[in-house]
């Protein structure tokens, strides 16, 4: 918010500045200043005249204030207060005068994404290169002020020391105006702070910066953004997520509601939307109003009738076929094992449509102005919508901006912009006359690019010792990044690209002799919806596969199920890991096993139809895993199938932990999400669109069902890895393995519904008596 | 015209009757720490209290609160500083944000009726409150925590 709106805002500054009389807008008579001037995104962070700016990535203002340039979205993770935390510790400075300024979209900063828990290891290195280089640069001047030579000096605190004498590193700016900058190799031949001497990067009892805004009403999201003169539209979504066509539209009934403007049909070249109508008016309600009178006809597109069996069956039969996919992995010998296998075993898992819900609905205010078409919004990858958003427009990448807020969450679904593109083109068709789009909820659910339902499936070869000999892994489903992002995807074994978000953690650090991972893009979810990048991506699903079929080995083989995993978990060959990434390998993984089952008490007497489950994996991608174990402990009532999670005991190794208090948080965040798939939260294809489209059918997890937690991160000086999703993944087949060890019933569909585990009671029972 | 009470300052506001309060106090007064999120009642994170109760103002007319006295989030206290807000910031409760104006003033509420709540008390009236970063564990402490401020109790830490 502007200073203007929040002083606008804030009651006690009403009353000081006497209580003004307006009549701006349609409806304030008396009253408050309706707060109708640009609510924009705080520029408290701003250095100001005068700073010095080693790097672009921070400057200190003569008056010591130092303002930290963030390119990554906020959106709950605080990453401004942890990335900021890692250049001012190695900058030394005082981090009570540490600002944060999340920056505009401009090419200077290169890849402008927030996803795949990737902040804090991308810029782990940069910021601490940028944070030497301040130190250098202000050492340097420092030592020329105080009459020294820079190596008498330390820094401390935001100065530079020698011996008895000090300069603040505001004074160093305003008295010695340095101007020094470092080229790249400068940058990367500084001399970096051992572990030992940091002071903010792991110190537990700092505060989130972004936090106390967030307790009074002056964060300001996209939602809140608002500039003169601006009018709202809300759009009729159309009856297919593509190829739909306005055959007609009939206003007459819209133009009773007081405040309707008129309707625009969307045309837009980039293909973002298609088949849009939004109503405009002068006020949301009214907007809402209307969409809900405005008749429009359409054709729809192909995928009308299409459900969420057909697109599982589709994924069924490209498994099932020899030809397509991308090997991810794909070793010798994986055929010829299976043939000389003494016995072997073939398990499919599938899981449900997953709808994103980020509590704040889609929306963007968008306008031109000299020239420069603005978007404001809450975005997680501005690099990825701004060429669509200038193929829409039909105009240069360099004559838009995107402006940063707050993000009512992300969780993925902000990842893919395409809800830009309808407002930037609605006010286009105004001639550039600011629009404020918002989805309702059930125009957002509609919308949603949400995560695609799965079909796993996973054979494994024996010997006659029962040693595992070969495993062959598949998975289909939509591929976000197929659709959204190609140039972004990996390449295969077999050179052939392939969406690493659609099938990551089915390549697992496991031994198993021969090893195929074939990935397979299922085009009807592709053709039928965007499918979506949902917290946790693929191993938030592949996991439900890979960790149940391993416990289903366990019992089918009469192994402890830990050390089953500690025996396959041992960093031979491709699972030694790499310095510095993944450095260790699956002995790190095995270490995180071995705590939790320790902590939580595994192999101990439990009672009736209570189970504990264990399941783990390396996060999101074999390039940068963050190492996590989950022990799950449920108790199953056998006469409605009601599974009750009573407690989740984690443990995590991301390397070195920066933000101790925020790492806590996202790992408890994600670890309820994974919860929430496993038993509260699914959905289902009808028609082409997702069934659920409020909060009245769609039953994410809710303060009363939140087990007891215990979370644990092993110490760790390693290079920090990512903490936003991991905590997901290992959740939901903990919950499985539990509640087979329950019950004695094996669920391999999610989310795991109490009718489900009914009927599996009951088939259980019969197969018992028989 | 409806006339009413908002954070002690009297408005009077000319929409139709059946306009949510919701969007009076985002839009025609220009208070945006209210958040819309599900717009059926069911997320919370639209609650305001009307004259003193905890109430969603996405389903409310503003027809229904002629003369009513109504407090949003900025009018909770004026320096930001309730016991709720306090423990919400000493426990670090709010990760996005989005729905915490919401269950500030669902947990101010609860506070009221139940000084010493019980965590079947807390599930109960805070079970209408989603929270999709799932900062529920927070909330429950830090709702504890408050309760005890106000009860003039010493702090745990």
């Amino acid at each position: 918010m502007g200073k203007l709106g929040r002083m606008q805002a804030s009651p006690d500054r009403l009353s000081r500045r006497g209580f003004l009389m307006t009549a701006v807008g349609a409806g304030v008579m008396f009253g408050f200043p309706a707060a109708r001037a640009a609510e924009q995104f705080p520029t408290a962070g701003l250095p100001g005249d005068g700073a010095f700016e080693p790097t672009i990535w921070c400057a200190i203002a003569p008056d010591g204030a130092i303002s930290v340039n963030i390119i990554r979205a906020e959106m709950g993770q605080h990453i401004g207060t942890a990335l900021a935390r890692i250049i001012a510790d190695e900058m030394d400075a005082d981090w009570t005068r540490v600002k944060i300024n999340y920056v505009d979209s401009d090419p200077k900063w290169g890849l402008m994404v927030t996803g795949g828990s990737w902040s804090v290891w991308m810029t782990w290195d940069v910021f601490r290169q940028a944070g030497a280089a301040a130190r250098v640069a202000l050492t340097e001047a420092g030592a020329h002020l105080l009459g020294v030579r820079p190596d008498q000096c330390t820094t401390r605190d935001g100065a530079v020391v020698a011996g008895a004498k000090n300069i603040t590193y505001g004074d160093i700016v305003s008295r010695g105006r340095p101007t020094r900058s470092f080229t790249p190799d400068e940058m990367a031949k500084l001399p970096l702070k051992p572990a030992t001497e940091r002071r903010l990067v792991g110190n537990g009892a700092l505060k989130a910066l972004d936090i106390p805004a967030k307790t009074d009403g002056t964060a300001i999201y996209g939602i809140d953004a608002k500039v003169e003169g601006m009018v709202y539209a809300r759009p009729k979504m159309p009856p297919t997520r593509y190829g739909a066509k306005i055959r007609s539209v009939d206003d007459s009934a819209a133009r009773t509601v007081k405040g309707y403007l008129r309707h625009i049909e969307i045309d837009d070249p980039s293909g973002t939307v298609q088949g849009w109508v939004v109503a405009i008016a002068t006020s949301y309600t009214a907007a809402i109003r209307a969409a809900d009178l405005l008749k429009v006809e359409w054709t729809p597109g192909e995928t009308a009738h299409v459900s969420e069996k057909e697109v599982l069956d589709h994924g069924r039969a490209q498994i099932g076929r020899q030809d397509g996919g991308v090997y991810v992995f794909n070793d010798d010998g994986v055929d010829a094992a299976f043939t000389a296998a003494a016995s072997t075993i073939e398990r499919e898992y599938t899981c449900a449509s997953v709808m994103h819900y980020q509590l704040e609905p889609t929306n963007a205010l968008a306008f031109e102005k000299d020239g420069i078409f603005e978007i404001h919004a809450g975005n997680q990858w501005q690099s990825l919508i701004l060429p669509t958003l200038a193929k829409a427009l039909g105009r240069p990448e360099d004559r838009i901006v995107l402006r940063t807020y707050l993000l009512g969450g992300g969780f993925g679904r902000r990842l893919n912009g395409d809800y830009m593109i309808p407002a930037a083109l609605a006010s286009q068709a105004l001639g550039g006359k600011p629009v404020k789009l918002i989805l309702t909820r059930s125009d957002d659910m509609q919308f949603d690019s949400f995560r695609s339902p799965s079909v796993q499936r996973v054979r494994v070869a024996f010997d006659k010792a029962q040693a595992i000999t070969a495993m062959d892994y598949q998975a289909a489903a939509g591929w976000p990044t197929q659709v959204m992002a190609a140039a972004f995807m990996s390449k295969g074994v077999d050179g052939k690209p392939y969406d690493q978000f659609a099938i990551a953690g089915g390549d697992h650090w496991y031994d198993v002799g021969a090893f195929r991972v074939r990935a397979l893009s299922n085009d009807l979810a592709n053709r039928t919806f965007r499918p979506g990048w949902l917290r946790s991506v693929s191993p938030g699903w592949t996991s439900w596969g890979v960790e149940s079929v391993w416990d289903e080995i366990a019992h089918l083989h009469g192994k402890d199920a830990v050390q089953f995993r500690l025996d396959h978990l041992t960093g031979k060959g491709r699972n030694a890991g790499q310095a510095p990434d993944s450095v260790g390998g699956a002995r790190r993984q095995a270490a995180v096993v071995r705590r939790a089952a320790e902590k939580a008490g595994w192999g101990q007497p439990l009672p009736k139809d209570t189970g504990l489950g264990i399941a783990t994996t390396f996060g999101q991608e074999r390039g940068m895993p963050t190492w996590i174990a989950c022990c799950a402990l449920v108790h199953v009532d056998r006469a409605t199938g009601i599974v009750h999670c009573r407690k989740l005991t984690i443990v995590v190794d991301a390397g070195t932990i920066v933000d101790p208090d925020g790492a806590r948080a996202q790992t408890e965040g994600a670890a309820l999400w994974g919860l929430s798939m496993a038993l509260f939260e699914g959905s289902e294809i009808v028609n082409g669109l997702p069934r659920d489209r409020n909060l009245d059918t769609y039953t994410p997890l809710r303060i009363a069902d939140v087990p007891e937690m215990d979370i644990e991160f092993i110490a760790s000086t390693e290079k920090p890895t990512g903490l936003g999703e991991p905590g997901t993944t290992p959740i939901a087949p903990a919950i499985g393995n539990a509640i087979f060890n329950a019950v004695g019933v094996r669920m391999r569909h999610l989310p795991v519904r109490p009718a489900d585990v009914l009927r599996a009671l009951t088939r259980h029972d019969d197969a018992e008596s028989t | 015209m409806t006339s009413f009470r908002l954070n002690g300052h009297e408005v009077s506001v000319d929409v139709p009757d059946d306009t949510p309060l919701l969007w009076v106090i985002r839009d025609e007064i220009g208070l945006t720490g209210t958040k819309f999120g599900c717009g059926i009642g069911m997320c919370g994170a639209c609650t305001v209290h009307v004259g003193g109760r905890a109430t969603r103002s996405c389903i409310t007319p503003v027809s229904a609160i002629q003369g009513a006295d109504i407090t949003t989030i900025e009018g909770l206290d004026p320096a930001g500083a309730h016991p709720v807000q306090e423990a919400w910031k000493d426990l670090q409760v709010p990760q996005c944000g989005y729905c915490q104006s919401g269950q500030i003033m669902q947990a101010a509420s609860l506070l009221k009726d139940y000084p010493a709540p019980t965590d079947e008390d807390i599930d109960a009236v805070m079970a209408g409150s989603l929270c999709r970063c799932m900062t529920y564990i927070r909330i429950r402490d830090a709702i504890k925590k408050a309760a005890s401020a106000m009860r003039g109790e010493p702090s745990n830490g």
